[in-house]
């Protein structure tokens, strides 16, 4: 295992994740647009609000619901899938007796739960006109300090895990490293301060489906992230016998 | 973790994977770590709560990515 190998599945880690994007893209072009068009009418109709610069919109909402909505899911899936890959890294024979598949798919199941669903539950997306244009500061730190938090807490709950399994075996281990988790990320959402900024009158009907819009292009972006990457890094690092035996035979005259 | 040990017969179905050493990671995960936040900064805060580039082109151009993405927008 050389670095060889680092930089191979962190060039696959990316490519998987611009794959999971595309597919992230599409659902949140069909599912996804259309709420944000009805809550930009919405905002239209009961605030006319401009940014506060008064002036047209720099970018139209065309090319926002494409070029940019594009934009914005690939550079993040690639930049998650790379990320993602350097944790499929350290994680590889270090949380059990996985093989890279397995390894992949549970990385991204526990990518979904930290970076997303947990600061989700406290934080969730919001349409545009929900949301004062004041407190976006006072809202971007508590977002980016739940995901941090619940990321240091993720991590801190497999480090617990691996320390109980010898005492408590691999099962309760788990379930207790679990437990733990769900404790300690309970005190932080009692903690932390809520956000409550939507508009009198706001449909609860489009905010909820705005809502499983965003939970659904989160889940399809790590479930295509988790199979494709996890297909690659299989094929990577644990290649059939056969194959090998194929590659030695091919290599052996070369070298 | 929740597969519990069965030497014998584990070791043949899934033969364990050596884990790869932190000092080759270290390097790989400082430089394109960091590289792949500063992505996620532009897609996500960059003219919202901070600015380092003037102007909200950055910010209208990713706006709908943002707000479906689950980051505060505006």
């Amino acid at each position: 295992m050389n670095s060889i190998s680092v930089r191979a599945l962190l060039v696959r880690g990316m490519l998987a994740g611009l794959a999971a994007g595309v597919l992230a893209l599409v659902v949140a072009y069909l599912l996804g647009e259309p709420h944000v068009d009805s809550a930009i009418a919405f905002e239209e109709a009961h605030s006319p609000h401009d940014h506060g610069d008064g002036g047209e919109d720099p970018v139209s909402r065309t090319m926002q619901s494409t070029a940019g909505l594009a934009t914005g899911i690939l550079v993040y899936g690639v930049a998650l899938g790379g990320i993602a890959s350097l944790v499929f890294c350290v994680a590889l024979g270090r949380i059990g007796r996985f093989g890279p598949r397995a390894t992949a798919a549970l990385v991204s199941l526990g990518a979904l739960l930290a970076v997303y669903v947990v600061p989700f539950l406290k934080y969730p997306a919001n349409p545009p006109s929900v949301g004062d244009p004041d407190s976006i500061g006072k809202r971007t730190a508590l977002y980016f300090l739940m995901i941090a938090l619940s990321v240091l807490l993720a991590v801190g709950a497999v480090i617990l895990g691996k320390r109980l399994a010898p005492r408590l075996g691999n099962w309760n281990a788990t379930v207790a490293a679990g437990a733990a988790f769900v404790v300690a990320v309970g005190l932080a959402y009692a903690f932390l301060p809520s956000v409550n900024e939507l508009p009198d009158d706001f449909p609860a009907a489009l905010l909820w489906k705005f809502r499983l819009s965003a939970l659904a292009i989160q889940l399809l972006l790590w479930t295509g992230f988790g199979l494709v990457f996890g297909h690659f890094a299989e094929r990577l690092l644990a290649p059939r016998a056969g194959v090998q035996d194929g590659k030695a035979r091919t290599a052996a005259p070369a070298g | 973790m929740a597969q519990s040990a069965a030497p014998a017969a584990a070791s043949s179905a899934i033969p364990a994977v050596a884990p790869i050493s932190l000092k080759e990671i270290a390097p790989w995960a400082l430089f394109v770590g960091i590289l792949m936040l500063v992505l996620l900064y532009f897609v996500g805060a960059e003219q919202g709560a901070t600015s380092l580039i003037s102007g909200e082109n950055v910010h209208e151009w990713v706006h709908d990515g943002r707000h479906l993405l689950g980051f505060p927008c505006h």
